[in-house]
Parts: structure tokens; sequence; C-alpha cells
């Protein structure tokens, strides 16, 4: 019997380190585990649904996609668990402090820089928030988009920073990124500190998940959900590890912060009810 | 507890308020809640995209409350997580003391420093108290970092060379022996000084303050050698070979021993020599300053090896050997010093002359009585019984260093 087999999908270097890191904790733990690592989520989804992998460290979107390829397919898919950073987070739409624009109206007819075009936080979730406040993206702005790793779901932070550089630099009226990225972005140098300012921000949603499909054997799926929740930050071995996915605790999945961009996924058109992709610009 | 309050002001999140919340945390328990006050319109967006990311809890307040709280932050379970289990990198007595073994996983830590368990463990093969350590490490580098000399300013290089051409070539003879002694006593504690762990970090400055006291001897006798224009004279195979035995020993001690107790004490007469004898002021100079350095280099072996081998009753007979070893090794090489043994000669005779000769020779022999009563004399203060340090005086090297 091969090993649970976790499916995961390489906007980084450190993914190699994270699940290395894991794959040997879970070993020492007794529990057979390997993972494959994907080029994008497009593939890594397909590939769940063959069965090529019994789990999956999906983006939102691809969260969005696997269940609705599973539901095409008869199946059902399920969230088993989210990091704690997953939960709960905002997308903003930040203008320039000093700028003239006191509403979304008044971006009608200006630009608005956004991430990759499959990019869930700063490209998908506010441009369908936007447009749920009257402002249409095909008509009433021009996007401005900065497809880094294009496949990857936004992942790599690169298109989100490159959004906000050219709200900075003034080719942007606004710009669309998480909200905790602005507080990086200060850090980092990359805008001062009260050079920007929140114009609006989409409601609460949900980020990453562990997917499993049905007919995934339960006593394994329940073991592996139990080690990730027993991770502990106070453990030496297994902190930096969480730290370099960016949780200190893993969390019971869920699927309630999806709806949002289920919403803006069929809004703005990116894949079909069957999970077939429609957008242009995105892959394949 | 009543609920503690931080005031931030104007200040935002985007500017470094996250500092001032953070002060206000550290006497919370994780549950207990701090209130947040502030003006910044991007508070509530920025403290809960914090707390996510800091596992802190977070709950917005009334947009209109009177008091201006803009939320409270919940002191997260995690928070502190560091310092659980991180063990001070110290000695059993809990003090900033040394510790007889330095653990590998301290690292690079500071000596007294909270260490967070599950980092890097590098090897420093010198991580023993009593192979390395003496309490005079710290009086020995603040010497040193108080006597560094620029030479380009201690040194007057303006100072005109007027030695007859037998005499200056002669210089330049002993100014490249000298270089290439330099060398070793510059390498060669170089090599150990990445061996030491950092928990040792007197012995660390000491040996890194020396090699920088080799290095500024290295230009001082270059520069010394190139005065004339002349070009540098022969380096011999057996001298090389000499040094490369320093280079070659892999013992912290021994190589102290010989590069430093034999070596360097060596040197110190040497250049007490130069110091007085020397036909110019300028190299006359240069022999004051550097044997200023060589004396500290040599007091600092002196103090570890005497703790050394009051502990370790084998290192005597182990320092004899090795001398014994490197006389072996020597004996079929040739040319070591008949060169540079001329050279003092006349350095100390300032003239090509019967009679100038005559009073450099005699002042060589002095010079040598005066390097065979220095070695026996450290040899004692290491222990050594006299017939002992005679032996061991007789073999060391025909080389000086
Ligand atoms: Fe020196
Ligand atoms: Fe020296």
């Amino acid at each position: 019997m091969r090993p649970f087999t976790l499916g995961a999908v390489a906007y980084d270097p450190k993914v190699v380190t994270i699940w290395e890191g894991f794959g040997n904790w879970f070993g020492e733990q007794g529990f057979d585990f390997d993972y494959v690592l994907y080029s994008g989520y497009e593939a890594q989804a397909e590939a769940h649904l063959t069965g090529h992998v019994d789990v999956t460290w999906d983006s939102p979107l691809a969260w969005v996609r696997t269940r609705r390829l599973a539901a095409a397919a008869g199946r059902t898919a399920r969230s088993i668990a989210m990091r704690d950073t997953d939960q709960d987070l905002t997308s903003v739409v930040l203008v320039r402090a000093d700028a003239d624009i006191a509403d979304v109206g008044a971006l009608r007819g200006g630009t608005v820089a956004v991430g990759a075009v499959d990019s869930p936080q700063a490209t998908l979730l506010p441009l369908a928030h936007l447009a749920g406040l009257g402002l249409d993206p095909d008509s009433d702005v021009t996007v401005l988009r900065h497809d880094v790793m294009v496949t990857k779901h936004g992942d790599h932070i690169g298109g989100e920073r490159d959004a906000v550089v050219a709200l900075v630099e003034g080719r942007a009226d606004a710009a669309c990124i998480i909200d905790g990225n602005q507080l990086l972005f200060a850090r980092e140098g990359t805008v001062d500190a009260d050079a920007l300012r929140i114009l609006t921000r989409t409601a609460p949603y949900d980020h990453c998940t562990m997917t499993v499909l049905d007919g995934t054997e339960s006593g394994v799926v329940d073991r592996f959900i139990e080690l990730l929740l027993g991770m502990s930050f106070d453990d030496p071995e297994v902190r930096p590890l969480l730290e370099l996915e960016g949780l200190r605790e893993w969390r019971p999945g869920r699927t309630s912060g999806y709806d949002q961009l289920e919403a803006a996924v069929d809004r703005l058109g990116f894949y079909g009810p069957d999970g077939r992709i429609l957008a242009a610009g995105a892959p394949r | 507890m009543s609920t503690a309050v931080v005031d931030l002001g104007p200040l935002g999140l985007d500017g470094g308020a996250h500092v001032l919340v953070n002060l206000a945390l550290a006497d919370r328990s994780a549950g207990e809640r701090v209130a947040v006050r502030g003006e910044h319109p991007a508070l509530p967006v920025h403290l809960a995209a914090w707390c996510r990311q800091q596992g802190h809890g977070w709950r917005t307040g009334d947009p209109g409350d009177p008091s201006g709280v803009v939320g409270w932050v919940e002191r997260g379970a995690t928070t502190g997580a560091r310092w659980r289990g991180a063990a001070r990198a110290v000695g059993d007595d809990g003090s900033d003391g040394i510790a007889p073994a330095a653990v590998s996983e301290w690292g690079l830590a500071a000596r007294g420093a909270a260490v967070e368990p599950g980092g890097p463990t590098p090897r420093f093969r010198l991580d023993r108290r009593d192979d390395l350590w003496t309490d005079r490490a710290t009086a020995l580098y603040a010497q040193a970092a108080a006597g560094q000399w620029d030479p380009a300013t201690v040194i007057d290089w303006t100072v005109p060379i007027a030695n007859p051409p037998e005499v200056e070539a002669a210089v330049v003879t002993v100014m490249t022996f000298l270089i290439e002694n330099e060398e070793a006593a510059l390498v060669v504690p170089a090599r150990f000084l990445g061996q030491v762990h950092p928990h040792f970090r007197e012995i660390q400055q000491v040996l890194a303050v020396t090699v920088a006291d080799e290095a500024r001897h290295v230009e001082v006798f270059t520069r010394r050698a190139r005065c004339s224009g002349r070009p540098l004279a022969l380096s011999t195979a057996g001298g090389r070979a000499s040094l490369q035995t320093l280079l070659d020993e892999p013992d912290y001690a021994t190589a102290a021993f010989l590069l430093s107790v034999m070596g360097e004490g060596t040197f110190v007469s040497l250049l007490s020599f130069l110091e007085q004898h020397a036909p110019d002021p300028l190299t006359r100079q240069i022999a004051t300053r550097t044997r200023a350095d060589e004396a500290r280099h040599v007091a600092f072996a002196m103090a570890h090896l005497e703790r050394h081998a009051t502990l370790d009753p084998d290192l005597r007979p182990r320092l004899a050997r090795a001398v014994e070893a490197r006389h072996r090794a020597l004996q079929h090489t040739s040319g070591l010093n008949e060169d540079v043994f001329d050279a003092l000669v006349l350095l100390a005779a300032g003239a090509a002359t019967p009679g100038a000769v005559r009073r450099g020779w005699d002042r060589v022999q002095e010079l040598q009585r005066d390097m065979a009563d220095g070695r026996r004399g450290r040899l004692a203060r290491l222990g050594f019984s006299m017939a002992e340090a005679e032996t061991i005086a007789d073999l060391h090297t025909r080389n000086f260093m």
C-alpha cells in the first residue's frame, strides 16, 4: 500500500523544506507519509480527482475547483484542516492617503491594480467586492494585473507587492491585497507609514485548506487530522516548520469561509459550475 | 488583574504600533486582554490581521465608543513559546560562568543568553574549558586592544636609510626571514580561532587580535625590506619546512607551545636585539613596536599552558615529545639559518670591516645565550625540571621560530 500522499504546490523552494520536515515528523509518529509537488493548483486538482494523491494542500481557489470537479463527477470534497491564519481574512482596496478618493464610486474611470489573474485574495475577491459596490471591473475601471506565477493562485506575494508599488508610483489609483500584507509591505519598506489608506474591504473569508475526496480511507484521514491538530508550537522540532508554513496551530477544516469566493468565481466567470476553466488569461 | 490599556495616539500598525501593543502584552498571561485606544483609521483592520498572524485573539469595539477603545487584544497561548525550554548558555553555577564543556546547541549564542532549542548544532573542536582557558585572557585582550598601533602613523617612514650596501642587504635578509615567520604566527592562531567554541569568547578575542597583530608585523617588515628598493632575499626550503611543522600541528596546546613559548619567546629576544643593534632608527622603531606585541602573545600561551599543565599531568610529557618529534622531522634539513645568522652579524656590525664584524659576532653570541636562557626560563615556569628544560631547549629547532 502506498503511503498517505499529500499534494502541494511548489510556489517557493521552502515548500520542499516544509514537507520534508513534516514528513519526517509524521514518520516519527509512526505515520506513513509522502508528498508530491505540483507546479500549479490546476494540475494538482486534476491529479487529485484521478486519485494520484490522497489529500491536497489547496489554495481557496483550488478548493473551489476541486469541489466543483468532484461534484460534476458525483463525488464530494471535504475540508479537513486549515491553519489558524487561514480563517477570517479580508482583502483591502488601498488608495494613496492623499488621493481625492472618498468612496468606491470615485474610482470610476481609474485604474485598479490587482495581483495575478488567479489570485483569490488580490484579484477575484476584491474585484467581485468592487463589482458588488457597483464598480464593474470590465467596464468601469481599468484592471492592472500583476501576473506573478500564474497557476499558483497568488501564493507568491510578488503580485501583491507589484500592485502596491504601482499604486505608490501613481500608475494605479487603487491596489488590492490581503489585509496583513499592508503591514508586511510597510515593514519591508515598500510603502511608507501612513502613505496608504483603506478605501474598502471585503467580508471575511477563509484561505487554504487540506482537502480530501470521498473514498479516501477514513481511518487514515482521521489519524492525519489528529496528527496535524496535535502539532504544538511549543515543540522546538515542529515550531520552525509551523513558522515556515505561517501558522501557530492547525484547526479543523470548514467550508463556511468559501461562499464569497464561490460567488466571485461565478460573477467573474473564472470556472464553470463543473470546474472547467473559463477565464481568459488563466492556464489552458 | 484589571484590563490594561495601550494608547497608540495617531500611530498605525504600518508605522510600528505593534511594538507598543507587544509591550502592553508582555506582562499579561495567555487569555488576558489589553484594550487598544488610538486614532489611526486602519487600526481595527490592521489589529485584526496582526492578531491573526501572531496567534492573539481580537475583538473589535464599538466604533463610537467614547473611551476611544477600538478593540481588545487577547494574548495568545503561543506567545513567548520560544522562551519555553530555552536554557541559559552558562556553566552550572547559573551565573555568567564559564562551563567546563561548551554545549554544541549554544552555537554562536552569547554566553549568558537564553537559547531557544531546535537550532543548529555546530561542531567547534575546542569546546572544553580545560584545554584552552586562562583567566588572564580578559586582561591580555584589553591590553592588546589598547595597544593596537597604526603602522602609518606611529612609525616614521621618512627617516632616511643610509646603511652601507652590505649592511642594508643584511637587513633585507633578516626582514625576508621575519616575514615568513610572521606568516606562520598569523596562520596558526587563525586556524585555531575558527575551532574555538564561542562560549570562550575571551580566548577568541585574544586569538583574533593576535592575528591582527601579526598582520601588522607582516606589513611593517615588508615595508622595511622594500625601503631601499632591493628585491627580497631567499626563502629557504629548510626554513619553510620548519615553519610547516607548526602549521601541521593539530593539537592546540602543542601548537601554542611550539609557536608561542618556543618560537615567539625566542622572537622577543631577536626583536630586542634588533631594537638595540639595528643600524637604522626605522628598523629599531619597528622592532620596539613588534616586540611589545610578541611579549603579549608569549604571555597568553604561557598563562594557558601553566593552567593546563597543572590540570593535566600528561601535558608536559606530550609537549616534550612534540619538541623531539619536531627535531627529528627537521634534522635532515639544512640551510635553516646560516644566511640569517650571518646577516644578523653584519646588521649588528653596521659595517663590513674586521673590527665591526667582530663586534657584531659578539652581539649575536650574546643573542643566542639570551634566547637559550629565555627558553629554559619559560620551560621551568611550565614545571619542567632543570634537566628536562635543558634537553628541550637544546632540541629546539635551529630556526629561531
Ligand atoms: Fe609577530
Ligand atoms: Fe606573535
